[in-house]
């Protein structure tokens, strides 16, 4: 029997999705050909466009598809601070716990392009310290290119306060963008009501298809392309048009917004029930960022004593799917600069796991995985004693 | 039985763990990070934990079909291989990191994490035998001359052998190749990694002169006459000739060899070739494969370098030290190294050359 917590690292296409997705491959038509087939495939994927606009508070236009998350927050984070830097502003500013597709590209411009970068702490609870904004605008506010702090952590699960960032940064004129990648669908998100400048989504966190993700970039706002080469969306993406993946993501975003309430409401209910019993049963344990408000399926569990890797190879030879955070390109653990940033040491921070429920995920999966739990925990703890 | 193999994305690991699952044991495969900043590529026959090497290792993995993990022990192989390797040459010894590794990281800290962890023991790629006996399991030579391994592994005690497994020591290195490349294993074609691991550029004096300093110093003759100068001692091995620069000239012309090295007073000694001849080597802190011997002298074989000849010799131990005396002397042998014993293809043990006489 396998049991899969790791939702947030993927979770399956939901089965309307799969089916739209395999119809469109079926269908011949590029949809940016003029002649009936692709304005047939067009008419698919402007539809899609619409729906997934009114799930995400958006205008239709403000969309620009793109290849993945990580694609998105790669032009946010370029595109804005270009686009910034051309008016005399060559400050990033991020959060201490932005998930690599942010953090990579902005230290990359710090390397290359000559900004600088600006990293925002957290609390022990893994909530960004908004004084710290402010006391970082109200010196240097007119000087920043853009604000980029993710809506949900993705190890954590942790809510940030993005109403109140956009808020500070009005005044400077700083557009901000959130990484919306784990909140979408498992929290209310309006792009326009925020008064976000962009946001980044993706169809395999949500039941939809890999190979997807979503820029939503306000309307009228140009800023410079990653990617040249037909200029499809907005000019600021180029490649020809995923109909299926984005047919597919828009019929999975449609079905998350249907069963929004009922679905988060089990799986928080679930996650809660699943932490409460670690806690109650394997001594010394604790829920990382547990105090603060979080998106439902995410717990982040450290278990003093133990090695992570040890921990996920135990608990995949009892067939138990989960995530030791962010796993590196070397494949090596490096402990993870979100639980650093919680005020974590490098011990400790190996020691955690995440366990990330979906909409797939049952009370006998976690009754089961609690079975479990308490024996791995003393073989990873005795592992540990060499 | 539960058995971890230690996969290093080689060919060798590759078909050791096949073979091991053929042999019916319960394998799950680990590829050891051991580097901190890990190379994106291996170049040539160097390195043996790039990026590209744990891609090949987890696909050797999926092809023989067993779960796959990486395991950081970057700061274990730190402290007790490389620390240890700079530590060595400071004080003017010559380690071998390779027999370290064995000992600390795979047969010490995978070992004891893995039997934690309910696994019986470690299968390896290493090119050697272990044979059930009266007295447990003990250590031997591989079918193989060319390829044994036994030399790098005769710091393993009893209780560690116990738990080693070498699938490859009854095969030669030719027909494993054939073997992988049966078995659809990609990694058939793989070079073998010689040097040193951690010295990537293969430059092993130029890596030391970056952490040890370099000093320059007087290389002297035995009567402690300047001949010329050196750029950090520790960059000389025993028996060195060439890349002394020296300005003095011997009296008939005859080349100088290095004979000792010297890290307190930095000084770099050379004489004659016959100077370096060395027929007694004395060893401290043994390690025994099997029994321990004592001090009754008894006659064997003595192997000082990975991949050298073994030496007919007679040994005992004092209770100490190991002492070995040659039959016929050898050149230029350097303290820190390793001194294996033999009975035949078993090894004894092995102790570390801390003197050697002539």
């Amino acid at each position: 029997m396998s049991i899969y917590l790791d939702h947030a690292a993927t979770t399956p296409m939901s089965s309307s999705a799969l089916e739209a997705m395999t119809a469109q491959l079926a269908k011949i038509g590029n949809p940016s050909s003029l002649h009936a087939h692709g304005r047939s495939a067009r008419k698919d994927l402007e539809e899609a466009r619409d729906r997934i606009a009114r799930a995400v508070g958006c205008l239709s236009r403000e969309i620009i598809f793109m290849g993945s998350g990580t694609e998105a927050d790669n032009t946010a984070i370029k595109g804005l601070f270009w686009k910034g830097r051309s008016s005399g502003r060559n400050i990033v500013v991020i959060s201490a716990i932005e998930h690599h597709a942010v953090l990579d590209p902005a230290r990359w411009l710090e390397e290359h392009e000559g900004a600088e970068l600006l990293v925002l702490s957290v609390s022990r609870n893994g909530v960004v310290d908004l004084a710290e904004l402010a006391e970082l605008l109200s010196h240097r506010g007119d000087e920043v290119a853009v604000i980029s702090v993710m809506s949900a952590n993705n190890e954590t699960g942790v809510i940030q306060p993005i109403r109140e960032i956009v808020e500070m940064a009005k005044p400077y004129g700083i557009p901000v963008h959130s990484d919306a990648v784990q909140f979408f669908t498992k929290a209310p998100l309006s792009f326009s009501d925020l008064a976000l400048t962009a946001l980044t989504l993706s169809g395999h966190k949500i039941g939809g298809p890999l190979g997807i993700g979503v820029f939503v970039l306000q309307a009228g706002l140009d800023i410079p392309a990653l990617l040249h080469g037909g200029g499809q969306e907005r000019d600021i993406r180029s490649g020809t048009f995923n109909a299926p993946a984005i047919v597919a993501f828009a019929v999975a975003v449609e079905e998350s917004m249907n069963n929004f309430d009922e679905r988060n409401a089990r799986v928080q209910k679930l996650r809660n029930y699943f932490s409460t019993a670690i806690v109650a049963t394997v001594p010394g344990s604790y829920i990382n960022g547990g105090e603060a408000d979080r998106i439902p399926g995410i717990v982040s569990v450290t278990f003093p004593g133990t090695e992570s890797d040890t921990l996920l190879l135990l608990l995949d030879a009892q067939g138990i799917s989960c995530s030791t955070g962010s796993a590196c390109s070397a494949g090596v653990q490096r402990p993870s600069h979100v639980l650093l940033a919680m005020g974590h040491d490098d011990q400790s921070a190996r020691s955690t796991l995440r366990f990330s429920l979906g909409a797939s995920t049952t009370q006998e999966d976690i009754d089961r995985a609690l079975d479990i739990l308490p024996s791995v925990i003393e073989g990873a703890r005795l592992a540990n004693l060499r | 039985m539960k058995l971890i193999a230690a996969m290093s994305g080689g060919v060798d690991s590759a078909v050791a763990a096949a073979r091991a699952v053929e042999a019916g044991h319960e394998i799950i495969g680990v590829h050891l990070a051991l580097s901190t900043n890990p190379q994106k590529y291996r170049s040539g026959a160097r390195g043996c934990c790039t990026i590209e090497d744990s891609h090949d290792a987890r696909r050797a993995a999926d092809v023989i079909g067993i779960p796959f993990y990486i395991w950081d022990m970057a700061e274990e192989f730190h402290q007790n291989v490389v620390e240890n390797f700079l530590q060595e040459y400071s004080v003017g010894r010559t380690p071998n990191p390779c027999l370290r590794c064995n000992e600390k990281i795979k047969f010490e800290a995978v070992l004891d994490r893995a039997r934690a962890m309910g696994f019986d023991g470690v299968v390896t790629g290493h090119y050697a035998q272990t044979k059930e006996g009266p007295s447990g399991k003990t250590l031997h030579r591989a079918v193989d001359p060319l390829k044994d391994q036994s030399y790098v592994l005769s710091v393993l005690t009893v209780e560690q052998i116990a738990g080693a497994f070498f699938p490859l020591g009854d095969t030669e290195k030719v027909d494993i190749r054939k073997e992988a490349h049966a078995r659809g294993l990609a990694v058939a074609q793989k070079p073998d990694s010689h040097d040193i691991c951690f010295v990537p550029s293969g430059d092993n004096a130029g890596w030391l002169r970056d952490r040890l300093g370099s000093d320059v110093g007087p290389i002297v003759d035995q009567d402690g006459v300047k001949l010329g100068e050196h750029k950090g001692a520790y960059t000389y091995t025993i028996g060195q000739r060439k890349g002394l620069g020296l300005t003095v000239p011997t009296v008939d012309g005859s080349p100088r060899f290095v004979l000792k090295i010297e890290p307190v007073t930095n000084t770099v000694v050379v004489g004659a070739r016959e100077d370096l001849a060395v027929t007694t080597m004395v060893g401290e802190k043994p390690v025994w494969c099997g029994p321990a011997i004592d001090e009754a002298p008894r006659r064997g074989l003595v192997q000082i370098r990975a991949h050298g000849q073994p030496l007919p010799s007679t040994y005992f131990f004092d209770g100490t030290h190991v002492f070995a005396t040659l039959d016929d002397p050898i050149l230029g042998l350097a303290t820190g190294q390793a001194m294996a014993l033999y009975e035949d293809d078993r090894v004894v043990g092995s102790a570390t050359i801390c003197q050697t006489r002539s």
